[in-house]
């Protein structure tokens, strides 16, 4: 019988071996090619938030000094001394009238001469890759381009950029200020969010009739809700947020219920509009991700709680919760960090373009860390893509460290059961 | 027998008592939390019910609302009560027919127009006819009609021009080209995953690719801008690639939305029992014939679920578009020209100052609303085709 397969039969399955080593080659390289993008996309981010910069100054720091000292040297008296000598009187009379420079460390004073009369400007930068690997060629070119020039290696991201609130000087700017309303925004969102959203899921779990159709009928329909609500895009909650929120529920948004009338405020695009707004978002994500927790709590619990005559609140908030708060507590940390990095539900509900003061109190005007992105992304200015990169780093690293403790909570919880 | 009776009576006494005190007392605190819960639960409906009222008044707003706008045009001679014709100026902004016009108090529709002589239809909107004099201006209506929403595609509000087609097309054509890229990548992750991968790889490239979900959009939109332009332009041409373009902005969503295809598509695969392998081995099969036309065809509910869901978040997706893809609406099917998506146009008219009783204002609710119902659709059919398709394995 064999025989009569013949030579062809070989030549077959010779062909369909090389076609399926083909595909799985295929399917391989896509899945490298996957990676190797979330590669590019780090490399690229990295790649401007590090790098040589020429920097030019308007005036030499040099030139203010005698010939054999450095402005670094100098005390206190001195330093006053050289930013009285190079700025206008009434500039100094106004800094002086701010805090008087008696009171002011040396440190700041040193500060305010770079401000005010060095005024550092990027004339140009470079890349991290090029930076690393054409070194000699960037020092050949700053030498001759940009001759009045420093040329240093620097790194966006420091403490500085971190610590300063946003400026429109790219040299200058810092994420302080996003950073604080991100923080903001999320402790209100977590604050509304989730009592109602686990409230919501130990409803469906534990206390949801499936005995009479009316009460069943009624549970479908919350629970396809919820999964519709998990799929509306978050531009749409935006518009909700900008129209009830921002719009309807302005007196109290704006805090004029509270007796506070601060006219730049006093329109609802505030801290707890973008919260709550947020807060709906992450709503059926924590609904979802709780009410699993809640179904993997074994039914033993319940039946040996109810068997010792408990009730079925004190069941659920006596066995089934702690159990089950592992889990939860994974689901929201995962759902929160999706909400910090949020951007378009937010610039709908109304962030601001530009503020340099912290965020105070829920009703102060807000902006967040992915709004700051957005906006120096945009703007048309080389500089701003390397803070924007260095203010990505800073949010990946946010988010990493949440997701980071989601991992670990979830590792404890396995253990247990 | 008294004795007896007396002690029947007490049995029955007593058993009473006990039966009281056994009924189900009334328990107003565990009534009020269950009540409480019931809230929680109850208030995504709210939610979904905020979200359909608000879009849909505010939409019904948009396309009931009637704004003058001046033309710059004026009456070229007097005209009485009664006649239906009448010379315009050149000067100003065009008039087409259908357009309702303002002369002082009273409303007409124009009926024809030839060269610079209308006919129109007086006293419109219960307005009465009365005589206009020379050079009196003529405003126009910029009342957005759903004819002209959804068949013109020319979306300009400064000229009153809102034909949804512009910006449908520039959804359409970002989340094509996403789609393009995601669907056979994404397939291809999940078969090499579920297939053929060791537990060992599997273990870690699953969590490696799931940091791409966990990116945030503004991260890709930054990406799009700085890296995937750049690189289309250098690979194509700068004049033939503009510096916004939907084509960078779409390959660069399809990377966002790869995640989404291959972990849903990888479930699906990993929950055919393995039964069905053996057998498709058993018959001589390879492991990509197995994987091709058994394992994929068996798991084909819980794929199309996945396409559906990648397609609903990409038409969904702001930051990338918002970024890279322009801004200003543009009919075009050329994907290396600026194009501004829904999603794109929602997120830069409301940056700014935005006038609650504007016409802007309004847009933005009717915009919000098509999109709330093309993603809502996909998102039920994707459970609809889960729930009626779904291949149940003892």
């Amino acid at each position: 019988m064999s025989g009569d397969r013949g030579p062809m039969a070989g030549t077959r399955l010779t062909r369909r071996y090389k076609v399926a080593a083909l595909w799985r080659n295929v399917f391989r390289a896509s899945t490298v090619v996957g990676i190797i993008v979330l590669g590019l996309l780090l490399i690229n981010i990295a790649n401007s938030a590090f790098g040589y910069v020429a920097v030019t100054n308007r005036v030499d720091p040099g030139d203010l000094v005698a010939e054999d000292r450095a402005l670094e040297d100098l005390d206190h008296a001195e330093l006053v001394a050289i930013l009285e000598v190079n700025i206008s009187k009434g500039l100094f009379r106004k800094l002086a009238n701010e805090k008087p420079f008696a009171e002011r460390e040396r440190a700041e004073v040193l500060g305010l001469i770079y401000e005010n009369v060095v005024k550092p400007e990027v004339a140009k930068q470079w890349t991290l890759l090029e930076s690393i690997t054409k070194r000699s060629e960037i020092v050949a070119e700053a030498t001759t381009a940009y001759p009045s020039a420093t040329l240093r290696f620097e790194s966006w991201l420091d403490v500085a950029f971190i610590t300063s609130p946003q400026s429109s000087d790219a040299v200058k700017a810092g994420i302080r200020t996003a950073l604080l309303g991100s923080l903001w925004t999320i402790a209100i969102a977590i604050v509304f969010a989730f009592p109602i959203g686990v409230g919501a899921a130990i409803y469906l779990e534990e206390y949801a009739d499936h005995a009479r159709p009316a009460a069943r009928a009624i549970n479908q329909v919350i629970q396809t809700n919820i999964s519709n609500l998990a799929g509306v895009p978050s531009i749409i909650y935006g518009i909700l947020g900008l129209a009830v929120f921002v719009r309807v529920l302005e007196p109290l948004t704006s805090g004029a219920i509270f007796g506070l009338t601060d006219s730049t405020t006093a329109n609802g695009r505030t801290i707890i509009s973008a919260g709550l707004t947020l807060g709906l978002l992450i709503l059926p994500l924590i609904i979802i991700n709780s009410q699993e927790a809640i179904r993997a709590v074994p039914n033993s619990l319940r039946e040996a709680a109810f068997g010792l005559g408990a009730t079925r609140w004190q069941t659920v908030w006596s066995h089934v919760l702690p159990n089950a708060m592992p889990g939860i507590l994974t689901g929201t940390i995962l759902s929160v960090s999706r909400a910090m990095g949020e951007t378009a539900p937010l610039v709908v509900v109304g962030a601001s373009t530009y503020i340099t003061a912290d965020p105070s109190e829920p009703f102060s005007k807000f902006t967040t860390l992915p709004i700051q992105i957005y906006q120096w992304t945009t703007r048309p200015q080389d500089v701003f893509r390397n803070i924007a990169a260095a203010a990505i780093i800073a949010l990946l690293m946010l988010l990493l460290s949440m997701n980071g403790v989601a991992i670990v909570l979830r590792n404890r919880f396995s253990k247990r059961t | 027998m008294t004795n007896e009776k007396d002690a029947t009576t007490l049995g029955v006494a007593s058993e009473r008592a006990t039966l009281a005190a056994l009924r189900k007392r009334p328990r107003i605190k565990e009534t009020l939390i269950q009540a409480f819960l019931f809230v929680c639960g109850a208030l995504s409906i709210l939610i979904t019910i905020g979200i359909v009222y608000e879009l849909g008044k505010e939409s019904a707003l948009f396309f009931t609302r009637k704004q003058w706008e001046q033309t710059n045009k004026a009456i070229a001679w007097d005209m009485d009560a009664g006649g239906t014709t009448v010379d315009v100026t050149t000067s100003g902004a065009a008039l087409r027919v259908d357009d309702l016009i303002l002369l002082n108090q009273e409303m007409m529709r124009v009926v024809s127009i030839e060269g610079t002589r209308l006919t129109v239809e007086r006293g419109i909107d219960g307005t009465v006819s009365m005589a206009h004099s020379k050079d009196t201006p003529i405003q126009v209506a910029t009342e957005v009609t759903l004819r002209e929403f959804f068949g013109t595609t020319e979306w300009n509000p400064q000229i009153g021009r809102f034909g949804i087609w512009a910006l449908v097309n520039a959804t359409m054509m970002t989340s094509l080209i996403a789609l393009a890229v995601a669907l056979p990548l994404g397939l291809s992750v999940a078969i090499y995953l579920s297939e053929y991968a060791s537990e060992k790889a599997r273990a870690t490239l699953k969590p490696i690719l799931e940091v791409l979900a966990g990116v945030p959009t503004v991260v890709y939109g930054y990406f799009a801008l700085t890296f995937m332009t750049p690189l289309l332009r250098s690979i194509i041409g700068q004049d033939i690639v503009e510096v916004y373009n939907t084509a960078s902005a779409g390959l660069v969503m399809g990377i966002l939305i790869l995640p989404i295809v291959s972990s849903m598509s990888e479930d699906a695969l990993s929950a055919v029992p393995n039964s069905l392998r053996e057998a498709a081995y058993g018959l001589g099969a390879t492991k990509l014939e197995t994987a091709l036309k058994v394992v994929v065809p068996a798991a084909f509910s819980g794929i199309a679920a996945a396409f559906l869901v990648a397609a609903s978040r990409a038409i969904g997706e702001t930051m990338i578009v918002a970024v890279a893809a322009g801004a200003g609406p543009n009919f075009t099917f050329n994907p290396f020209r600026a194009a501004e998506t829904m999603t794109g146009h929602i997120v830069r008219i409301s940056g700014g100052d935005l006038s609650y009783n504007s016409l802007d204002y309004n847009s933005l609710f009717a915009i919000g609303l098509m999109l709330f119902f093309m993603t809502l659709g996909l998102n039920v059919v994707s459970q609809q085709i889960v729930k009626r398709f779904r291949e149940v394995y003892e």
